[in-house]
């Protein structure tokens, strides 16, 4: 337990340590506030639901760029020789670089509690869809670090990992969004849209927490993130 | 302390360790010696466990390195070659990481940390960020990160290599001290760094170990071809027939004539008296003894003659 909160100090304090965290935390906000506003005042309902509906898609290009340097910079620096020679599990490893990652995306989804505010200021939302839509949002966004840093792990190359990140998060996200659905046999429709990220977040954002959805996120976490752990101990086939 | 059997590593076709056994006691400096790409490093993170060998075992401290991988990386303290660091991490920030997850008490990590400072000499650059200092620095930070849990076993991949002379001597001297009480293996190419700081040498070449000794002991089996050098005030002709008449001189290495002086190197049998044969040679033809020496081998030879 002590291992992964000492990674996941270091880890957290790496995003700081760079002008990573800070570019990413500006664009970031700036970006959806922009993208929220635009529709906002148009639409002229006091609804945050536009945010969340933004949030699939900006997460994303956002999150494998959190993502690409767990590993990738390791490999590249040379550092991950030094990691794997301390007296380390490789799962405590894998799960406080995850945490690091969690807790600065958390972090950074919080920050736009802003939009919450002006919200609250012009109408007189429900505050159910916004809790959950908050606690979807950052559910889904664990899933996509789990996947984004599983495909960190698979090259010593930030860009091809940020690159693989996106991949990977779109296919697993479109396959339950309608216009796939409608293009494949009847009888697989269900599995795809059961295993689609974004399906699940919809009824998040309408304010229903389902036990089914918070399943479906938890397991893409613990899948990717066993996957993850298998890439590490790959180093020690023979 | 370590034993290492038979092992062997692969990549693709290149085989990096071919069947290497050795063994290390406890307390005792080993300096792995060997050309560059000759499987130093590859041994060296077989042992820390970062990598796995294709076959045979190895233990270190009585626990063996793949089923009890994580009880070997506590012992074991390890300087990676070049020494990677965390470029973003400032200095104090990383000796604590390093302490915590070495699982030195919160009470006692201070105290270590500040030691490490001491003896790697790292007061000047304590508030820089690791990335902003030069290889030399960097260089220490690595030796400190691998002592600060003060560990039965130091593996060292090239430990002095980008430091300045003084340095050096510093980082030799420290060896030389942990290795009184602690088992040290390091690896370097420089061999006035084995002389200096080791017990005793493996010297490995192409992934075979290829000798095995105290740094004398290996410079005397080189010592099998001694040369002697001598300059005589000689006329050459003369001197050449009374040389080949010579049985225990084996071949001439070297030979130059310089107006009336002849400088010569002759590679002789061991254990002959050739110089005082050569001085009464002298003596009876009445000519001018300028020099004569035996050059004894050194370690540079054993190296040469084993590795090329």
């Amino acid at each position: 337990m002590n291992d992964i909160v000492a990674i996941t100090k270091r880890e957290f304090r790496a995003y700081f340590d760079s002008p990573i965290a800070y570019v990413f935390m500006t664009v970031f906000l700036v970006l959806t506030g922009w993208l929220f506003y635009k529709g906002f005042f148009i639409s002229d309902t006091a609804s945050i639901r536009m945010f969340f509906s933004l949030l699939p898609w900006v997460f994303l290009f956002f999150i494998p760029a959190v993502t690409m340097r767990l590993w990738s910079e390791e490999k590249k620096l040379g550092t991950m020789e030094l990691l794997m020679t301390l007296p380390l599990r490789d799962i405590d490893v894998v799960i406080g670089k995850f945490t690091a990652a969690f807790l600065f995306l958390t972090s950074t989804v919080i920050l736009t509690f802003p939009l919450v505010i002006s919200v609250n200021k012009l109408g007189n939302p429900d505050p159910g869809p916004i809790i959950g839509g908050y606690i979807g949002a950052i559910l889904m966004g664990g899933a996509y670090l789990a996947i984004g840093m599983f495909a960190s792990s698979l090259t010593e190359n930030q860009i091809t990992s940020f690159i693989l990140g996106v991949v990977m998060c779109f296919i697993l996200f479109i396959i339950g969004e309608i216009f796939v659905l409608m293009a494949v046999p009847y009888s697989i429709v269900p599995l795809l849209k059961f295993l689609g990220l974004g399906s699940h977040f919809e009824s998040i954002g309408r304010g229903v927490l389902d036990s089914r959805d918070l399943l479906y996120y938890l397991s893409v976490i613990v899948f990717f993130l066993f996957l993850n752990i298998r890439s590490l101990e790959s180093r020690q086939w023979k | 302390m370590i034993e290492v059997k038979e092992l062997t590593k692969r990549f693709g076709t290149t085989v990096a360790v071919r069947n290497v056994s050795f063994s290390v006691p406890a307390g005792q400096v080993l300096g792995f010696l060997g050309p560059n790409g000759a499987g130093k490093t590859t041994t060296m993170r077989i042992l820390t466990g970062f990598i796995p060998a294709d076959s045979g075992s190895a233990s270190v401290g009585g626990f063996d390195i793949y089923t009890q991988s994580l009880d070997v990386r506590k012992k074991i303290g390890y300087l990676p070659e070049n020494a990677p660091l965390y470029h973003d991490m400032d200095l104090p920030d990383f000796l604590q990481f390093i302490a915590t997850v070495r699982k030195i008490p919160k009470n006692k990590r201070q105290k270590a940390i500040d030691k490490m400072v001491q003896t790697c000499g790292l007061e000047s650059v304590l508030f820089k960020k690791i990335g902003e200092l030069s290889k030399g620095f960097r260089q220490r930070v690595g030796l400190a990160q691998a002592m600060i849990h003060d560990p039965d076993i130091l593996v060292l991949d090239e430990p002095t290599s980008g430091l300045d002379p003084n340095q050096i001597v510093e980082i030799r001297e420290l060896i030389r001290q942990l290795g009184k009480e602690k088992t040290v293996i390091l690896s370097t190419h420089i061999l006035q760094e084995v002389t200096a700081t080791c017990d005793r040498i493996l010297i490995i070449n192409d992934g075979k170990l290829v000798a095995d000794g105290t740094p004398d002991n290996l410079a005397a089996q080189a010592a099998g071809d001694a040369i002697l050098w001598c300059t005589l005030k000689a006329p050459a002709d003369q001197l050449k027939t009374e040389i080949s008449r010579m049985t225990f001189v084996k071949t001439i290495h070297y030979w130059k004539e310089n107006g009336d002086r002849v400088r010569l190197g002759l590679r002789c049998a061991p254990g002959e008296d050739i110089n005082e044969r050569l001085f009464h040679l002298a003596v009876d033809k009445e000519w001018i003894l300028l020099e004569l020496h035996w050059e004894t081998a050194s370690l540079e030879d054993v190296f040469a003659r084993l590795t090329t």
